[in-house]
Order: C-alpha cells, then structure tokens, then sequence
C-alpha cells in the first residue's frame, strides 16, 4: 500500500547536522575565531554591514562564520537579527565634512585643500598573488603616518556649490523626517530620502552592473568623482533635556559624490549634477556604483526622458534587495507538484484536443496515444 | 571574541541548539516584537473590510528566505495565541520539508499545540491548497502568497496596476482570458486562477490550483493572505462571495480527474501524480495527507498503485 512520502523531519535534522560539519572543514585545521574574521576580513565584515544595514563588526564576522563565507546568507543572517531590535533613538545626520579622514581622493581636481589621501587602497597594487603571504606569521612593515594635526577637509561639492556650478541640496526641512523603508512599505513613485536608503541596502553586483550599463550608454550620465572619502564619523542623538547632542559613538563610512554633467532646462541654467553613494565600513565600489545610480534615477526628477533600465524607479529599486532577490529565486527548490500537476493536465488536455481535430471523424482507427 | 551581550549569547546557543523544539527565551512570543504585531493586526483589520484590497504592510525581514512563505508567516505570527492550535501544510501536505520548517519555527517561539489534524486546528497555514475538509467558523486559514497582484503579469508597473484597482478596470484581464478562448478553446489558467471578491476586487488567491477556487466562495472561516517580499496583506471575510472570473458563454470549470485515490478511493480531490517507475507507470493519490488518512483509517481502499496508466 502506498503512503505519501514521509520523513521530511529526519531529513531537515540530518541536512542541519552535515551543514554543521560541512561548516567546520577539517578538525586538524585550527577553527576560525570571529575576532580574526573582524581583523583580517575586513571588507566581507564591511559589506555584510553595509547590505545588512547594521553597524556591527562582531556580529557580521559571527555571521560571515556561520554562513560559511556565503556574503550573502550572512547579510540575510545579519537582517534578520536586526528586524527585531527595538529603536532606542534617531540619530542626527552624520557629518561627513568632519569625516576623520583615512582616505581622500577627487577625480576632477589635482589639489584640494585636505589634499588627496591614498589611504589603504588596492588601487595601485600589481595584481599579483603574494606567495609570501601563504607563509604565515611575518608582520606587516609599520604603515607610514603623517605628523601634525589634519588640515581641514571641505567637501569637494561644497567648493563647486560657492559658484553655484552645481545643484543646491534640497532644503534640509524636506528631509527632516526621512522615511524607513523597514518600516513603512514603499510606495512607488519614491522620494530621493528612500530611493538612497533602498540602494545603500541594495546588492553591490546588481547596483555596479546599473552603474557600469550607464557608462556603456544605456542612459549617460557623464559622471566625474567628485570626491570618495572613508575614515570615522562621529553619531550623535539628542537626549531629551540636554541642549547638546551627546555623540553615542564612531563609525567608518565611505562617502562617493558623483558630479555629472546637465545641460540644464526652460527654468534651470546648465549646471553640474549630483550622485550620492554612502556605505558603512570600506565599500568604495558599493559607494560609487551606488551615486551612479542615484544620478540616474533622478532622471525624472530633472525632467530627462526614461529609456533606460538603470533610470527605472520601478525596476531598480523592486530588484536591488539581494535577501528579497534570492529568497525568490531559490523559492523555486521548494516543491510545486500542485501547480505543475495543473499544468500536466493542461497540457494533456490541450494535446488530446489537437489529436482529436487532427482524427479523421468516421471508420477510421482510433489513434493510440 | 569581544564581550557579547548576555542576550546575544543566549542568542548564539539557541541557534546552536537548532534541532530543539525548546521555546526559544530571548524571542518574543510568535518571534515578532508587540509593536510590529500590532502593526500587522492593523493591516489585518483593514484587509478584512475591504475584502479582496491588498493593503500594503512594513513587512519585516524573517528568519527564512523571502519566498518561503514570511508573508504567511507574519500574519500567523501576528494571529497567533498560547491557546491556538496550528498546522500547516505546503502542497495539501504536513510533512514536506518546508511545512515541518515553519511548523518548528512555531513551536520553538510560541510553544503551541501543533496537529495535522484539519478539524482540530484553529489557525493553519498553507502554501498552494485549500483543505479537502470544509473549514468551519472561529478557523482561520492563512495563505503564503508569492505575488499578490493578479495584473501583474499583464501590468509590471505597481503604479499602474494601483489605479486599475481603484478605477475597477479590469479590461486587461477579461482580455488575456479572452485571448485565452480564441488561442485554445478554453481559459488556460490552471493555478492562481483570477477571483472577484464582494462584487469588487480582482484577487490572486495565491498559486492554489483552480481546483480550490470553489471552497473559497462563502467559506465560514476567514480567510487571510500575506506576500511578504510584496509587502501585502488581503482578506476574505468569512461568508464572502468569491466568483472565478469567466464568461457567460465560457463559464467557470473544474478540473477532472479519470482515475480516483490510489491510497483511498476519493474521487472528489485533488489528486498529485506519482510516478512509480521509468516505463510510464504512474499512480494518483490525494494531495491532502490529512484526509487522504483519515479516509483510510475510515476504512476506504484505492485501487492501489496497479492503476492504469492514464491516457
């Protein structure tokens, strides 16, 4: 007698069991702690941050751990945790101008007052494998610091701004309150406020593949970099009864402001545009796929015509969620035998009808199908 | 590692602990925190006077993947009570992997009583089917809903769509299932079939087979329905007319079966096929595990796997 398939628990214990196992590798290997994973993954920590929308490198280097070095699981890992923590307070807006700079570089201007600060790049590396990192233990040769108290360094947009080259911000009262995209749904069309919050959290290979089609031609922006910074920004919140905002503590950004070109309209003389692209930790592509981005989607704002993907509102923003995005994806492994037994009897259904037309009606033989 | 919170610590044991059916401390009950519960119970509220209207929610990111059933999920959450009995099913069936998944999930964060039992449940879940049995009042059925929109294949544009709600255009529609007509002789949708609920609505009733659409109409239980990754909630109010969209000429049909049960004889259900070997042989049994054993523990034989192959 048959029964329906049993056994789906047993299963699911087993799988969990062998993950974990899978997850630990060799036992003669050493484990990996998640303080090392903090230090020397940086930038997986960083991104995992960034996409998960939670500043917190332990948790994202427990959580890069636990997935397996999967960045993506371990984002989902780390969203997931961050859905249920309360909101103690809202913080004011960061300024980056007094960004204690680690790195600080523009594009359209060879010196600037704070100058141009390498920091710790890739950028100028020769791509090749370093075998001597393979043999384990040497330290690092002391990194070169500079002496003496920072220079001041003013936002490269803010000096094109005193000419007024470039746009004007909008007032800050329009965005006193920003909108929370995870806790309120969003409701297309966007303001500028949710559309950056939805791609700060977007996937960096979605949002630098929109970025890089613009370059391409599929809806040109003309972009220079403006300015890329990262270093530590302090975050403050106003404490009732305190006429101060008290800082609750430091956190690393990367800042990227694109300027592109606009040839201006009836009511606006051409001037230069602006992008904006801002992540936690050292995600400098995120940060610049991510202002490209930004620029294009104002398309509509700035009265350009839609032609391309990258311009979309509805497209970008509804795609860009890489836990939205492969959750449904892999929603596909679950099983569908009812749907795909509808779909059985359709298609016999409709094949039988066409076998039926194609019959001569009397005296001849049944077809055998 | 640096010190960690005494809450994150319990945190990391208990997820250690994953095989458990423990009730998990450092959670609320049902997972969610009051406030997004309250908030989801509000949605619920205004789903359920306006029957068929998708009321966007703040959907919150869950432990499972987007598309694994958190809109359904949330909702239960948000429903849910030390009192209520659960069960949840994917496909008519207790046992795949993904209905014991959430099943646990439940009983690790609320401790409920859970049943495969369709009579005994007060709140069951669902993914793709409707129970066999009819639901009676004070049951509530919860559907996982992918994509609540049912213009969206015809319109992708959330803007659009919006305003075809509100303006009850619902051309587009009749036309694909008109196209449908002229194309095959009949309407060709077999799953997700298009309902209109009170008269105003067009409502996806999520990829159940339109099979099930009938036990929707005028159900003494409420229905509820949450897309998560969508951000939507909708409802059916118990008692509420659900009519499949059709034609005068080319009305509503149900899908027949040539074969009963193998397992129990049924010929009034919706039937999954089982292939038993690589020459064709093939078998049908009911998608509903449930009734199919009650059935059998009532006494009522199927023919068994030697049924013929179907033509």
């Amino acid at each position: 007698m048959y029964v329906a398939v049993k056994g789906g628990e047993t299963a699911i214990d087993n799988a969990h069991r062998l993950l974990a196992v899978e997850r630990r590798g060799d036992p003669a290997i050493a484990e990996l702690s998640v303080a090392q994973i903090r230090e020397q993954l940086t930038l997986a920590v960083d991104r995992v941050m960034t996409e998960g929308s939670l500043y917190d490198p332990d948790l994202a280097a427990l959580a890069i751990k636990q997935a397996r070095g999967d960045l993506l699981e371990a984002i989902f890992l780390l969203r997931a945790y961050r859905t249920t923590l309360p909101r103690l307070a809202e913080s004011q807006p960061v300024d980056t101008g007094r960004m204690r700079a680690r790195r600080r570089i523009s594009a359209t201007y060879k010196d600037l007052p704070g100058g141009q600060v390498l920091g710790p790049t890739f950028d100028y590396t020769h791509r090749l494998l370093d075998f001597a990192l393979a043999a384990e233990g040497a330290a690092p040769t002391e990194a070169a610091t500079s002496d003496g108290p920072a220079e001041a360094m003013p936002r490269v947009t803010d000096l094109l701004a005193g000419e007024d080259l470039i746009e004007r911000e909008a007032a800050t009262e329009e965005f006193e309150t920003p909108g929370d995209l995870t806790r309120d749904p969003l409701d297309f069309p966007l303001d500028r406020d949710l559309r950056l919050q939805a791609l700060a959290r977007g996937d960096e290979g979605f949002l630098m593949a929109l970025a890089y089609s613009t370059q391409r031609g599929y809806g040109r922006t003309h972009p220079f970099a403006g300015e890329i910074r990262m270093g530590e920004v302090e975050v403050e919140i106003v404490v009732e009864d305190l006429p101060f905002p008290v800082v609750v503590g430091e956190i690393t950004v990367t800042e990227c402001e694109m300027i592109n070109q606009f040839k201006g309209s009836k009511t606006q003389p051409p001037q230069f545009t602006r992008g904006y692209g801002l992540t936690f930790g050292f995600c400098e592509r995120k940060a610049m796929s991510m202002a490209l981005v930004d620029r294009s989607l104002r398309a509509r704002d700035l009265g350009e015509e839609v032609t391309a993907p990258a311009q979309d509102e509805e497209f970008v923003i509804a795609h860009a969620d890489n836990v939205e995005a492969s959750g449904f994806v892999q929603h596909l492994k679950l099983p569908h035998y009812v749907d795909f037994q509808s779909e059985l009897e359709m298609v016999r259904k409709m094949r039988q009808e066409i076998a039926m037309a194609a019959q001569p009606p009397e005296g001849a033989n049944a077809a055998d199908d | 590692m640096p010190p960690m919170t005494d809450a994150r610590m319990k945190t990391g044991k208990d997820a250690a602990a994953e095989n458990g059916t423990t009730v998990n401390a450092t959670y609320n009950f049902a997972f969610l925190d009051e406030q997004t519960k309250r908030m989801i119970r509000r949605a619920l509220l205004k789903a359920v006077a306006i029957p068929g209207y998708q009321v966007p929610f703040a959907s919150r990111e869950m432990p499972m993947p987007y598309g694994w059933g958190t809109g359904g999920i949330q909702v239960t959450a948000s429903v849910i009570g030390p009192e209520d009995v659960l069960k949840v099913i994917d496909q008519g069936s207790d046992d795949t992997t993904n209905a014991i998944s959430i099943r646990k999930f439940f009983e690790r964060t609320t401790g409920v009583e859970t049943t495969e039992k369709t009579a005994a449940a007060t709140l069951i879940q669902t993914r793709h089917r409707i129970p066999e049995a009819p639901l009676s009042e004070g049951q509530i059925l919860i559907y996982q809903v992918p994509i609540p929109e049912p213009l969206r294949f015809l319109e992708p544009r959330e803007t659009e769509t919006r305003q075809m709600h509100a303006l009850e255009e619902y051309g587009l529609m009749h036309v694909k299932l008109y196209e449908d007509i002229a194309r095959h002789g009949h309407i060709a949708t077999t799953y997700a079939y298009p309902v209109k609920v009170a008269g105003r609505y067009v409502m996806d009733p999520s990829p159940t087979p339109k099979f099930d659409n009938p036990k929707m109409d005028a159900m003494p239980a409420l229905q509820l329905f949450g897309a998560g990754r969508e951000k939507r909630i909708y409802a059916i109010p118990p008692y509420t007319e659900v009519k499949s969209l059709d034609f005068d000429d080319h009305p509503f049909e149900l899908p027949t079966w040539d074969s009963v049960c193998a397992a129990c004889g049924a010929a009034d259900t919706y039937l999954d096929e089982v292939i038993l070997d690589d020459q064709g042989g093939r078998m049908f049994v009911c998608s509903d595990t449930d009734h199919c054993a009650a059935r059998q523990a009532a006494g009522h034989r199927g023919p068994g796997p030697a049924t013929e192959p179907r033509r």
